[in-house]
């Protein structure tokens, strides 16, 4: 079950270029962060997203959800995903 | 031979980067392509078409040369470029510095010395032309506060508060140049020119010197309508020998190298005309000399090519150029293609 | 399967004028070793925070100033500025490259003669100078810099009392066309003090004018200032033969050369806008060039140039310690060495490199400092790429101030070790530890909580 929601008025391109269509704002992905939005747009929950990574890209666990939390943080402060 | 240009930013103070890349395009003989070097993604001379070829990001000056080198030379294994032209007064120092290194994987430059590049420095220019019986406003290059006090000693009000490298403001007591010291100096760093204010038209000329002290064409202009950030907004050719001699004279004695743009005041009470300013570089109104029979961007080619290129002795009086906003209507495509790629 | 490699996950938002990753990014490259020893091994070895210091570079940056003048004027001689870097070590390369010593308080001119260097061979310059150096400096024949009436009173009658002969020059200070002028130090010139200066000196029977001294100011990035200083001076030392007929030995024109370091406020980097070494020794050596002096007259040109020399020899290598977001979303790194060692980040935009490859993207970041201090902050605003927690970055360009202004607070001085030429590691001044700080103090018995 998905603990994080995407607005229905973003469209993200295959470069990590993310609009925001409804304000107008433009922002750039890194790859992860990339990674990242797609799981959240096919409404994978923040473990599930979490335990991905980690199986795909070599970094510890402690690290991860770290960053995690910090770049939620940030897509938050932006207005770019609703958490329950 | 493909040709980089800087300076695509034709905003409301336009960079000489698209009027020099139209200037170039008009050539039959350039064959190749020219590749635009911007630094933001909003730079109009991206979106107009049939302008560059293909434009890149570039590091900002303010990041250091290294960056900047290794950028030039990653668009250099894709593009091959064989000239730059850096076009905005803040690349020049770096340009400068970097030409031997760019020279050493195959791209050229034109560029003016370091002294010439020093050379709108206060007391040089000031000595300068004070040598030469140039007439030149008072200038004072101010780095904190508390020297805006020496003002009225200097010159008295109103005088011009002028950033190193771009933007100005008449102050007409001390609180206004504070105001000015304070904006520009935290825009641009220090020093802050501080000059002698006076009253009249402006007259501009663009010019290119040779380096042997030649100059190769030079076009003299009256401003017809400038706007509140004091940019030339239309002007048209005249015929003004007192101001092309004194064009001719300062690249003479500097053997200037490179583009330029001198720019004159003449004074409403006495008639008599003060250089104000030596910018080293083309001017964004450049377009208007190969319209008016120089192509001044197509000859500083030649010369970095070290072709022989023979002097202009005459143009088109009574051509205008009118400025114009006109909006380009793109898709964001482009816009994500140069900021996440750095590249269209 | 072996996974790819990790980043953290960033998101940028385009602000115009901002939005160019390929432009404010000038820690795209990294810097992984200093002269070929990898930085991860010096910290493994000598812990972090960690100053080193290339020998390589300092010999080369005095080679090199050498040359530059001596091919532009046939008589130079460098005085080592020890405030700018007094570690004995980094002393001693400069000695050894046929450098003097220039001293502005008593303990340096002692720790110039522990390194070797003889009285004459020392340049003994500042306000503040006891009898007991004046009279040692007397004895061993320096050249002591006098800055002002009281000291060359204090002189005149010491040399009277003792029965010795003194070596002096003056102190000059003048209006070369930039601010802000220092006046605080020596005699001016243009109002006359100076010259009075030098007449009493003349009068005075026990003591010698040897030569003439100024230092127009710190960080110039004017050639043309030092070309004008170069002329007032000349000029003094011409009237001084005109109308006393002695011919001064020397002419030192102070220190003062801009390094690469970019202040803060300053829009262009550094290396765009500072003169080199060639254009100052071009300045200077037209400047005593116009003043056509014979070939006896001709006097040897003092140079005692700190910063331009030191400044790109030294770097800080410092640790992450953590990772934050501000309440305003902005990044901050907080490293483990603070403005306590780093004093110069006051007034410079220092020049940081990550010291391992961490990915191109970069995030606006705050760098703070170890230090449980509002003000301990190492730069305001850089573009960074993300850095994990105990990863390294290397500060550059701190090798003038840093390591004679640092103190310790909070924390305590690092080790400080040299990269020498064959490629060796060298510890030349040792971390400070408890016992250290603690040798010093004494507590009142009455105080002690443990009785003896």
């Amino acid at each position: 079950m998905a603990d994080i929601t995407i607005p229905k008025n973003l469209a993200v391109s295959d470069s990590g270029f993310l609009f925001l269509t409804s304000t107008g704002e433009t922002f750039t992905l890194n790859e992860i962060g990339h990674f990242i939005f797609k799981q959240f747009q096919q409404n994978d929950s923040f473990e599930t997203v979490k335990n991905k990574i980690a199986q795909e890209y070599e970094v510890d666990l402690n690290s991860l959800e770290k960053d995690l939390d910090d770049f939620i943080a940030q897509l938050k402060a932006y207005n770019l995903i609703e958490t329950k | 031979m493909n040709i980089a240009v800087t300076g695509l930013n034709a905003t409301d103070n336009p960079g000489p980067g698209v009027p020099v890349i139209r200037s170039l395009k008009e050539v039959k003989e350039i064959s190749g392509n020219i590749i635009g070097l911007v630094y933001d993604p909003l730079e109009p001379g991206i979106y107009l078409e049939n302008l560059a070829d293909k434009c890149y990001q570039i590091p900002y000056p303010s990041s250091g040369l290294e960056n900047l080198f290794n950028r030039i030379s990653l668009i250099n294994e894709i593009e091959k470029i064989d000239l730059i032209i850096p076009t905005l007064d803040s690349e020049l120092y770096g340009f400068v510095k970097l030409q031997d290194k760019l020279r050493g994987i195959g791209i050229k430059t034109f560029l003016p010395t370091f002294e010439q590049l020093n050379i709108r420095g206060k007391d040089k220019l000031f000595d300068f032309c004070k040598e030469n019986g140039i007439k030149v406003p008072k200038n004072i290059l101010v780095a904190s506060a508390q020297e805006l006090y020496k003002i009225p000693d200097q010159f008295g009000y109103p005088v011009v508060i002028k950033g190193i490298f771009y933007e100005a403001y008449i102050a007409n007591n001390f609180d206004e140049a504070h105001s000015a010291f304070n904006k520009l100096s935290y825009k641009w760093g220090f020093p802050i020119i501080v000059q002698e204010f006076v009253k009249g038209d402006e007259f501009n000329v663009v010019a290119l010197g040779d380096g042997k002290g030649k100059t190769i064409g030079a076009v003299a202009m009256r401003k017809l309508y400038i706007t509140d950030k004091g940019k030339g907004w239309s002007g048209v050719t005249i015929d003004e020998p007192n101001i092309l001699s004194v064009s001719h004279k300062v690249i003479e004695k500097t053997k200037w190298r490179s583009g330029m743009e001198l720019e004159f005041i003449k004074d409403s009470i006495t008639n008599e005309y003060y250089l104000l300013e030596i910018n080293p570089r083309f001017p964004a109104w450049v377009y208007l000399a190969p319209s008016a029979g120089q192509n001044l961007p197509y000859a500083l080619v030649k010369l970095a090519n070290e072709e022989s290129v023979p002097q202009f002795d005459s143009y088109e009086i009574g051509k205008i150029f009118v400025r114009c906003s006109w909006d380009l209507i793109t898709d964001i495509k482009i816009f994500e293609r140069i900021t996440v790629k750095g590249e269209n | 399967m072996t996974k790819k490699r990790y980043e953290r996950p960033i998101i940028i938002k385009h602000i115009s004028g901002l939005m160019n990753k390929f432009g404010s990014n000038p820690t795209a490259s990294y810097k992984s070793d200093i002269d070929g020893v990898a930085v991860e091994k010096l910290v493994e070895k000598f812990g972090s925070p960690l100053f080193v210091i290339s020998e390589k570079q300092l010999r080369q940056n005095q080679r090199e100033a050498y040359r530059i003048f001596k091919t532009r004027y046939p008589k130079v001689q460098f005085a080592w500025s020890y405030k700018t870097n007094y570690l004995n070590a980094v002393c001693s390369v400069f000695h050894q490259e046929n450098s003097w010593a220039e001293v502005v308080s008593e303990f340096e001119y002692e720790k110039a003669r522990r390194l070797g260097i003889k009285g004459e061979h020392i340049i003994f310059n500042g306000p503040d100078k006891s009898r007991e150096a004046l009279l040692r400096a007397m004895k061993e024949k320096a050249k002591i810099h006098i800055d002002h009436f009281d000291e060359l009173y204090t002189i005149i009658e010491l040399t009277e009392a003792e029965k010795l002969k003194a070596k002096v020059a003056i102190r000059v200070n003048m209006d070369v066309g930039i601010y802000p002028m220092w006046d605080r130090f020596g005699f001016n010139f243009e109002n006359g003090e100076a010259w009075q200066a030098i007449k009493r000196i003349i009068a005075a029977k026990n003591l010698e004018l040897v030569g003439l001294h100024t230092h127009i100011g710190t960080y110039m990035m004017s050639a043309e200032a030092y070309r004008v200083a170069a002329i007032n001076l000349g000029t003094l030392a011409k009237k001084i033969k005109n109308d006393f007929d002695k011919v001064i030995e020397y002419i030192d024109l102070g220190g003062g050369f801009a390094s690469h370091n970019t202040l803060l406020g300053q829009y262009l980097p550094a290396e765009q806008v500072v003169p080199s070494i060639e254009q100052f020794a071009d300045s200077i050596s037209s400047g005593l060039f116009e003043l056509s002096f014979t070939n006896e007259e001709m006097p040897t040109l003092i140079l005692e140039t700190g910063r331009a020399l030191v400044d790109d020899a030294g770097f800080l290598i410092s640790s992450v310690i953590a990772n934050k977001r501000l309440s305003d979303g902005r990044r901050a790194v907080i490293i483990d060495a603070g403005v306590n060692l780093l004093f110069t980040s006051f007034w410079y935009k220092h020049k940081i490199s990550p010291a391992q490859p961490n990915g191109s993207y970069t995030e606006n970041t705050t760098i703070y400092g170890p230090l449980c201090m509002n003000i301990d902050c190492i730069q305001d605003s850089i573009a960074l790429p993300a850095l994990k927690v105990g990863e390294k970055i290397v500060i550059h360009y701190v090798g003038a101030y840093d390591m004679t202004q640092w103190m310790q607070f909070i924390a305590m001085r690092p080790n400080v070790v040299m990269v020498m030429e064959n490629g060796s590691v060298e510890l030349i001044r040792k971390a400070e530890n408890i016992d250290y700080l603690m040798e010093r103090e004494r507590v009142p018995e009455k105080l002690l909580l443990k009785k003896k």
